[in-house]
């Protein structure tokens, strides 16, 4: 019992530590104590001998020196299971629901005030020239005006299928400014505000939604499938959750090439719960793999509220069970983002072990063109979040306190940017199709002998019928 | 000894219910080719309809049946659980976390204590994740204990096939892989009124099924519904319409296309063509394809899906088996070709209406 009410006041402590400190190492810091607390409440009084052992981390622990240490305690087993476990005689469960949640790191908050206590390597007027913070706004306007556009394009039947990511505009805008274009991109679907921060035109996106032959992917796959060689994404695809092992799997190979670079892997809260994800972050944590998962955990999969996708403090809370460090931000203070995706590279290539961040945000728009999320939330609910939280009405009162941007700016850019997407529009729609033989093509590296054969059918066929008389 | 008692005598109650179903159905059928019209019990449904419908039926009719999968509780990105929940509760109709390999092994947890769990996959695309549990625990279940277990009460229901839009990963027919599994059932239908009487009894079959929709036809496919409880023969092909000249075999959506090429063909050339719908595509209706294709001398089988190891794979080389002397020209297939499902070329990758009459023509003229 005592052990019990000590850990608790510990907690209480550390929360109010977290609270009062806004620093971010500091944060994480205390993270890991958080997670270390946990484990310990299991039993406060003996681990001290164990201790030592759980600190040296028991991957880089020789087994002899296990049996060395083993022996040398006498009253201790270690079992290779969970090395450094010590015994205890009270029988004491862990909860599986734990009071107090990961705290959430904020920089600045929904008036575009920077918090007092915030530390200078973390202040965005200390650490950045007005002109990249007026860009980076930039280019989440320009993000929200794509999105506008291609949605009611999408109403229009001039495209297919649109997902947009309103409200989520500073979670790609603020980890992509944060990262380098050598950092390679595994994402989802709803971050094509990364692609935008790196130079992926209107021209490209438009061209991806028409399918037409000037885009990468010859109209192969649905709008939004996005990918660029040049600028380090990988093509986007729809089965949920699969890029996320993938993206271990690159990191390890960045890492065999002595890369200066990470992988970054993004996924919604919703594609978390698949095997993939599990599968992939015990790849990364066992194989030490330099990539930063970041999952974008805005609410709802689909109509699926989180509250029935997961039990447990979210997804940062999932770190800790898999050896990752963990670091939950909030998702629509670009600055938050900004310094976390940079202080989570930093430490994922200084140790070369991955890192999991959590960006906690709302998904403003429906799911996608085919979906009407007001058949599953309240009006308010999205009025509440979409228009308090809003990633882009903090950082233009935030500039708007620096007389860095103004409203007359914002309608002047937002109508040139309008122009622009217009006319990217109308020359994709115009752009002619990939010719019909590349429907074989890219199968596998040469065509088939089969494949070539029923490609010769189909013209064939199409020979045929433009000569009805064939037909008696 | 009191469980296995149990077991025998809810079975024995459930097959002669089972057999009056059945009964029901077949009049079902005869009715609608008498084209009986509009009786007051029937209600014109499309396909989500009266796959909700159906749903509505199995919940209704058994305490012990549960519906679930993803966004299933506000009524299924495709609507066919609308209104389930309100009406039957949360703990019988309910959203599961996102994976697919949770819901299948989660219902066949259910099925194997005598459940029916009745799954949704949102797509057949995305139905991979739960591969090894349909094709190594579902299938097998029966067999490797011997019979002491069984998860027969599963049924999986996916949407599956073309929309026009859909791309690589929202097109895909998947029916080979698990037709090339013994121990499942696949079955599809073709319009409303097979949706329900299929469905009803996929749920109620002993065996885990795996429940393809034409999600094409949802909304485009309606129909004079019967509100009755009724079922339809697994393992039973339909003669759609009778010919003379050439069998055309399909099934889901296909059926349509194949019944519009018989039509062009009486028109164009003056040929009658019986059309078969498989219905149930594991185990497949040998029967009634080979009776058939005794009488026209000449098939053609179309599917969506790539042509290479396709079921109209397994079908050609069944039909030449039995029917060998009384072809007169090969077995044709105009499927689609051994490629992703594409997006911007779609139109020309399907086995389309004027690919499949060029098929008939050539058939002909062997
Ligand atoms: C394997 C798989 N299952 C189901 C789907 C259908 N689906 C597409 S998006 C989505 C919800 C994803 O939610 P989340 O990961 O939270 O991302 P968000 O849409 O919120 O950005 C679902 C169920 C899919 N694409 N892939
Ligand atoms: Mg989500």
């Amino acid at each position: 019992m005592a052990t019990w009410q000590h850990s608790s006041e510990m907690l209480k402590r550390l929360t109010e530590r977290i609270q009062s400190k806004s620093s971010l190492s500091c944060h994480l810091r205390s993270l890991a104590q958080f997670g270390q607390l946990c484990l310990r409440r299991f039993s406060w009084s003996q681990h001290c001998t164990s201790q030592k052992i759980c600190q040296s981390g028991f991957l880089h622990d020789s087994h002899s020196l296990l049996l060395r240490r083993y022996s040398a305690s006498g009253s201790e087993y270690y079992f290779p299971g969970a090395v450094g476990a010590p015994y205890t005689d009270k029988l004491e469960l862990i909860a599986g629901e734990k009071e107090g949640r990961v705290p959430c790191f904020r920089i600045m908050n929904e008036y575009g005030e920077i918090s007092s206590n915030i530390a200078k390597e973390y202040h965005p007027d200390h650490q950045m020239e007005p002109s990249v913070m007026t860009s980076m706004y930039q280019h989440m306007l320009k993000l929200h005006v794509m999105d506008t556009m291609l949605y009611s394009a999408q109403r229009q039947g001039r495209i297919s299928f649109y997902m947009t990511s309103f409200g989520e505009e500073a979670t790609a805008i603020g980890s992509a400014a944060a990262l380098e274009t050598a950092d390679v991109i595994f994402g989802q679907y709803r971050e094509q505000g990364v692609l935008l921060w790196r130079g992926f035109t209107y021209r490209d996106f438009c061209n991806q939604c028409c399918g037409n032959a000037l885009e990468p992917a010859k109209g192969r796959q649905m709008p939004v499938h996005y990918g660029s060689k040049e600028l380090n994404f990988v093509t986007i695809s729809s089965p949920l959750a699969t890029q996320i092992p993938q993206a271990s799997g690159y990191a390890y190979g960045m890492k065999l090439s002595n890369s200066k670079n990470i992988t970054v892997c993004y996924f919604g809260e919703g594609a978390a719960s698949e095997g993939d994800f599990h599968a992939a972050l015990n790849f990364a944590a066992t194989l030490e793999c330099p990539v930063l998962f970041i999952c974008r955990n805005n609410g709802y999969a689909i109509s699926t509220p989180a509250k029935e996708q997961y039990r447990g403090d979210g997804i940062a809370g999932r770190g800790l069970a898999y050896g990752i460090d963990s670091m939950r931000v909030d998702g629509n203070d670009l600055w938050a983002v900004y310094f976390a995706v940079k202080e989570g590279k930093r430490r994922i290539l200084q140790t070369s072990r991955p890192l999991l961040l959590e960006l906690l945000t709302y998904r403003g728009g429906h799911h996608s063109t085919s979906d009407d999320s007001s058949r599953y939330r309240q009006k308010n609910e999205i009025e509440l979040y979409s228009e308090r939280l809003s990633p882009l009405r903090r950082m233009k009162r935030f500039l708007a306190f620096r007389n860095c941007w103004n409203d007359e700016m914002d309608e002047k850019y937002i109508e040139e940017q309008r122009k622009e997407l217009l006319t990217a529009l109308e020359e994709a729609e115009k752009a002619p199709k990939a010719p019909l033989e590349d429907l074989f093509h890219d199968v596998y590296d040469q065509l088939t002998p089969n494949l070539e054969r029923q490609k010769t059918m189909l013209f064939e066929f199409l020979e045929r019928e433009k000569h009805p008389t064939h037909f008696s | 000894m009191s469980r296995m008692g149990g077991w025998s005598r809810r079975y024995l109650h459930a097959t002669r219910t089972i057999a009056n179903l059945y009964d029901y159905g077949l009049q079902v059928e005869q009715k609608i080719q008498q084209q009986l019209g509009n009786s007051p019990e029937r209600v014109r449904m499309n396909l989500f309809g009266a796959i909700n419908h159906a749903l509505a039926t199995a919940l209704e009719t058994n305490d012990r049946a549960v519906v679930f999968g993803e966004d299933v509780a506000f009524g299924g990105v495709f609507r066919c659980t609308t209104e389930l929940q309100q009406r039957f509760g949360g703990h019988r109709v309910f959203n599961t976390p996102l994976s697919e390999q949770g819901i299948v092994g989660f219902g066949i947890g259910l099925a194997v204590q005598g459940f029916h769990a009745i799954a949704e996959i949102q797509f057949a695309d995305y139905i991979f994740p739960a591969f090894d549990q349909l094709v190594n625990e579902a299938a097998k279940y029966r067999y490797r204990s011997g019979g002491l277990f069984d998860c027969g009460g599963l049924t999986v229901r996916a949407p599956c096939g073309a929309v026009g839009h859909g791309g690589l990963y929202h097109s895909q027919s998947p029916e080979a892989y698990f037709c090339h599994t013994p121990g499942l059932k696949v079955v599809m239908p073709r319009d409303p009124v097979r949706a329900k009487g299929l469905l009803l009894a996929s749920i109620r079959d002993r065996n885990p099924v795996i429940f393809l929709e034409p999600k094409i036809l949802y909304r485009s496919s309606f129909a004079q519904v019967p509100l009755e409880d009724y079922l339809l023969p697994l393992g039973k092909a339909e003669v759609v319409q009778s010919g003379e000249d050439v069998t055309l075999i399909g099934w889901g959506a296909q059926v349509q296309v194949l019944c519009q090429v018989a039509e062009r063909a009486k028109e164009k050339m003056n040929l009658s063509c019986e059309v078969v719908d498989m219905m149930t595509l594991l185990p497949y209706d040998l029967e009634t394809i080979a009776q058939s294709v005794k009488k026209t001398g000449r098939v053609l089988i179309s599917h969506e899906a790539p042509i290479t190891n396709g079921l109209g794979a397994e079908l050609a080389a069944a039909l030449q088996e039995q029917c060998f002397l009384y072809l007169e020209a090969p077995i044709f297939r105009i499927c689609g070709y051994d490629t992703p499902f594409p997006l911007a070329n779609e139109q020309y990758y399907l086995p389309s209406l004027d690919k499949c009459l060029d098929a008939v023509q050539q058939l002909i003229h062997y």
